[in-house]
């Protein structure tokens, strides 16, 4: 029977599940923990605390995929946009072929757009052994029904147990659907995947609760196990021209091809020093830029590194930055190599966004400030002062 | 136009913290919030009804108390309010919680367009939203930025992208998830305060909207969570004080084979 | 603060205005103070929330409440801004002739807008020569067939200009004295009605104060409020209704100076402590609070006096005015001294409660007619 229990003879009643719970579900009576069934939503925070002890357990009953060792092979769902093959596809390769050499497997990598057919050469250079590819004028902008239908066709005749897609606007979108229509488990924007080689279980790792915990979520009974991945995390390979794979080029019904949904026109309203979420180097500025004319520094700085310009929520409030530069947990999550926080004093929401970069560096006036906590260089000072000093040092050297 | 807005009630995460000797969460004193991103998606929905007439349902899916949620978005103008209850969705994961979701407003049956917020952020995961669309077979738009149009059964949104945005045209009824640059949500107001004391808020279990028991809760969910850890502390950094252009010297040279 | 036993709706007036001014107000109050400029963008959150019609009644599409309401979110508003605050309220001083002396007609025409917030109401009385002396006004209506004829000039009017709806008064009968006043309702746009300069002031700089210029202006008769005559008792008992509000607005300066001074008194560091740990900073702070808490007591007592409907409120709204106007100026005082030279910069937020502080003693009658009205009704009390 699925559900949760506490094993009454193990539970020394410490009350740490007590502290866990976030539903208030938990009480101790007579030295031992009493769950209340009305409350819990077996979010598993008490097992958790109950490591130690191992007095409570979730026993999961659940449905499973028939015939679940036929399915065999990694997958990679292509992102292209205006038919230019995305650079993380590429580092979504570079992850699925260490994943299929630790299984034993191939590479499979399904390219869906319009004049991408040429692209699928370069798909085997970087890792995969198969490229499935559908070039349809009826492709050419991203819609999630076609898309999501053809994907989920191929995957249906292929049975591969991993498929892994960028965590992008496009990718989330669309691989949801397909979830949903083949009924398996999903997991979103990952940071770090590895496989079980007894059960070949994918170990989906990502972070929860604003960055501040991270979860490895696994797809037990259900294949293929679908994930998407977060940009800037994986390494990709190197192109190999040597490689050599196989090329299958698919035609479909018309019928795969309709969409409720069309797209009429294409506005690339951001520049490449506006992109935060494919910038290597982001300079960012807060409420102590204290005007809009102010980020005229930043680009400068940005300028030599070859970055972007970024902005806490309180400068966008404030409405010296466009929306899109928003960094945090009502803009964009970023991972650049160097994130550069002037002026920004690092609440909660601010972090979040941005503590997974590589290399984080504050300036603030404020040597208490929290962004000092998260990052591996900080300079106490004036950003009026620090930052063209920056600048015209960088000039120098770079 | 009617429209469903479904939301969630989450901690509020940026007052969650570890405790810095056994690692957990500690969620204790934590409020709970609506999800800021569905908070747009109220207004949003609130904006269509202003403009087209018809009907806001808010709803949500989660344990009792989560009917809080519901009654402020009653005072920020939803005019009903859905609880989708039950012990049996405990455990549920997207899946399952876009499966229950669906079945609810299959039973709701009359709307147009359903909005959520682009993700939750406790979760992250912006399945659900999309989830809810491919089991009710509508056609969908994610992280819409401007409605721009609805008439003749179709609606115009631009959809943000990574590099700007695309404006798309769909059928109705459709579903949307909505971004923070979609509007600025209203403050509720003192009569919207009242009615959302004195409101009754419908509560559905399982059977009420004849989910099939395999597909909700712990059973309807394929994925786990299997670990849950505190990531690595960031070390100790190194904070430069003094005379600024010795600072930025240090800092540039202590850079150098990473930017240069 | 003292548990005042507010009712469901009372509390979610307050809590409502009190959201209003921490994410709204708050954060815009020292631009407003630099700019002047009028604030409608929080005037349309304010009218989206209900909360100009919170001391109107329900059938002309307000809340119902009374005065008591009005002084709730007017104070929790002057925490934020007072400026900003008196924007809203004194709407409610153009509306109150409105309510105490027009007829169904006239109540139909004007509350229900004014109550939605969608027009903001403004009261003319002072003129250049007609300060706390109101029996030498000199502005004029003269009827001419279905028509009154106004001409003068009003000054120091709050709202001026930006308000649409304006209860001014005029003398009929300048032969009568005081007796010889009447008030009018006039609208924006109306031919001869024009404003004049902004002025520029110490304090409460987010509202705006213009003279409004009366030549050979046509109203309707339609729009005389009450009888000719009764102008200037017409003008006290608004003034009997709106004190207490002034009061409530000089507990809300008082309270956001002294929470200022308390945060920043535990922040602060002289002599390796906070400078919340001295005696001679908890004593000040001790006397703040408690003279706030006096202040507020007082003015909502009064303002619930004036709601349940007593004979001869005018004595006691008088002392509420008077005490927290007062007060507010002496806790602002003190918590700029609090602060220290940081209380003098503009960079931090106490020299603005100083400033705003101040009209309080000034405006809707001074301090010292309050003292005139107080010690006339002593004497009139004992004679009963």
């Amino acid at each position: 029977m699925s559900g949760i229990t506490v094993y009454k003879d193990k539970c020394i009643g410490c009350s740490l599940c007590v502290k866990a719970c976030p539903f208030e579900a938990i009480t101790v009576v007579d030295k031992k923990a009493v769950i209340d069934l009305d409350k819990c939503t077996l979010c598993s925070s008490c097992v958790e605390a109950c490591r130690k002890t191992n007095a409570i357990e979730i026993i999961r009953e659940t449905t499973r995929t028939p015939d679940i060792e036929k399915y065999k092979g990694v997958w990679v769902f292509v992102e292209q946009k205006k038919g230019v093959v995305q650079p993380v596809a590429f580092e979504l390769l570079g992850k699925a072929r260490e994943l299929a050499d630790k299984l034993g497997v191939g590479v499979a990598a399904v390219l869906l757009g319009h004049g991408v057919k040429d692209k699928a050469q370069e798909l085997i250079q970087r890792g995969a052994d198969t490229v499935y590819v559908t070039d349809d004028p009826k492709l050419e902008h991203f819609l999630d029904e076609p898309y999501a239908r053809i994907l989920a066709n191929l995957i249906r005749k292929h049975r591969p147990e991993i498929l892994l897609s960028p965590a992008t606007s496009i990718g989330r979108s669309v691989v949801s659907r397909v979830a949903v229509q083949l009924r398996v488990g999903l997991t979103a924007d990952c940071t770090a995947l590895d496989v079980n080689l007894e059960e070949r279980f994918l170990l989906q790792t990502r972070p929860a609760f604003g960055g501040n915990i991270m979860a490895t979520i696994l797809s037990r009974h259900h294949r293929p196990q679908l994930a998407t991945v977060r940009h800037k995390v994986m390494k990709e390979l190197a192109p190999d021209i040597s490689r050599k794979g196989h090329i299958e080029s698919l035609a479909f019904d018309r019928s795969f091809f309709t969409s409720r949904t069309k797209v009429l026109e294409v506005v690339d309203a951001v520049t490449a020093t506006v992109n935060i979420t494919e910038a290597n180097v982001i300079v960012s500025g807060g409420r102590a830029m204290a005007g809009a004319a102010n980020f005229k520094m930043l680009e400068d700085l940005a300028g030599v590194l070859n970055g972007a310009v970024g902005a806490s929520r309180a400068a966008i409030d404030e409405g010296w930055m466009p929306y899109a530069h928003q960094v945090g947990q009502t803009g964009k999550t970023v991972c650049p190599k160097v994130y550069i926080a002037c002026g920004i004093s690092g609440q909660i929401q601010h972090l979040v966004g941005m503590q997974s970069s590589d290399i984080i560096i504050a300036i603030n006036r404020d040597p208490s400030a929290p962004i000092f906590s998260v990052a591996n260089y900080g300079i106490v000072g004036d950003i009026f002062e620090v930052v063209p000093l920056l600048t015209k040092k960088f000039k120098q050297v770079v | 136009m009617n429209v469903i807005v479904c939301i969630k009630q989450v901690p509020d995460t940026t007052e969650v913290r570890i405790d810095p000797v056994t690692k957990n969460l500690v969620r204790e004193g934590v409020k709970s919030i609506i999800n800021p991103f569905d908070a747009y998606a109220i207004e949003e929905g609130v904006r269509l009804k202003e403009k087209f007439g018809g009907k806001v349902t808010a709803i949500t899916m989660g344990p009792p108390q989560a009917e809080g949620v519901l009654r402020e978005a009653i005072s920020l103008g939803c005019d009903d309010a859905i609880l989708v209850s039950d012990r049996a969705f405990a455990g549920s994961d997207t899946l399952a919680t876009g499966y229950t979701l669906s079945k609810a407003i299959a039973k709701i049956k009359d709307y147009d367009v359903i909005i959520c917020g682009k993700q939750a952020i406790d979760g992250d995961t912006a399945q659900v939203g999309p989830g809810i669309a491919a089991m009710l077979d509508i056609p969908q738009i994610t992280y819409v930025r401007k409605i721009s149009d609805v008439k003749d059964g179709e609606i115009t949104a631009e959809r943000s992208t990574e590099e700007g945005y695309e404006v798309v045209q769909t059928k109705l009824p459709c579903l949307i998830t909505v971004v923070k640059e979609i509007n600025t949500p209203r403050l509720p107001s003192l009569k919207g305060k009242m009615k959302a004391k004195s409101a009754v808020i419908q509560a559905w279990k399982a059977v009420d909207i004849e989910a099939e028991a395999d597909r909700i809760g712990l059973k309807g969910s394929p994925t786990e969570v299997w670990k849950i850890f505190t990531p690595p502390a960031r070390a100790q950094g190194m904070i430069l004080q003094g005379e600024a252009q010795g600072s930025v010297d240090q800092l540039v040279d202590s850079l150098k084979g990473l930017l240069y | 603060m003292i548990d005042y036993l507010l009712t469901e709706e009372q509390q979610m007036i307050r809590d409502l205005a009190r959201q209003i001014t921490d994410e709204k107000i708050r954060p815009v109050a020292a631009e407003h103070d630099k700019s002047e400029k009028f604030p409608w963008e929080i005037m349309k959150v304010m009218a989206q929330s209900d909360l100009f019609g919170v001391y109107i009644e329900q059938k002309y599409g307000g809340l119902g409440g009374g005065v008591f309401e009005l002084c709730l979110a007017t104070e929790e508003f002057s925490k934020g801004c007072a400026g900003i605050a008196i924007c809203y309220s004194a709407s409610a001083l153009g509306a109150y002739p409105i309510i105490l002396f027009g007829t169904e007609e006239q109540k139909q025409k004007y509350l229900p807008a004014i109550a939605k917030g969608e027009k903001l109401a403004a009261f003319g009385l002072t003129e250049p020569a007609a300060g706390s002396d109101a029996s030498a006004l000199q502005t004029t209506a003269v009827k001419q067939g279905d028509h009154y004829v106004l001409n003068g000039v009003k000054h120091f009017i709050t709202n001026g200009g930006d308000a649409e709806i304006y209860t001014i008064i005029a003398m009929t009968d300048k032969t009568k004295g005081p007796r010889g006043a009447s008030l009018f309702v006039v609208e924006k746009g109306t031919p001869g009605f024009s404003f004049g300069k902004k002025e520029d002031k110490l304090g409460i700089r987010a509202s705006s104060t213009r003279e409004l210029i009366f030549d050979n202006c046509k109203v309707p008769k339609e729009n005389l409020l009450g009888k000719e005559g009764m102008g200037f008792i017409a003008a006290m008992k608004t003034f009997d209704m709106s004190r207490p509000g002034i009061g409530a607005q000089a507990v809300g300066i008082a309270q956001g100076a002294l929470d200022e001074a308390v945060k920043y008194s535990k922040q602060r560091k002289q002599f390796d402590k906070s400078i919340s740990t001295f005696q001679g900073i908890q004593w000040m702070l001790a006397d703040m609070a408690t003279e706030v808490e006096a202040s507020r007591a007082l003015v909502y007592a009064s303002a619930r006096e004036v709601d349940a409907g007593k004979k001869h409120v005018g004595v006691h709204s008088a002392m509420a005015k008077l005490f927290a106007s007062d007060i507010a100026m002496k806790v602002t005082t003190d918590a700029v001294q609090i602060f220290g030279g940081y209380g003098y910069m503009k960079e931090y937020p106490v020299e603005k409660f100083m400033r705003d502080a101040k009209i309080t003693q000034i405006y809707e009658g001074t301090n010292q007619i309050q003292r005139n009205i107080i010690g006339l009704g002593l004497i009139k009390e004992s004679a009963r």
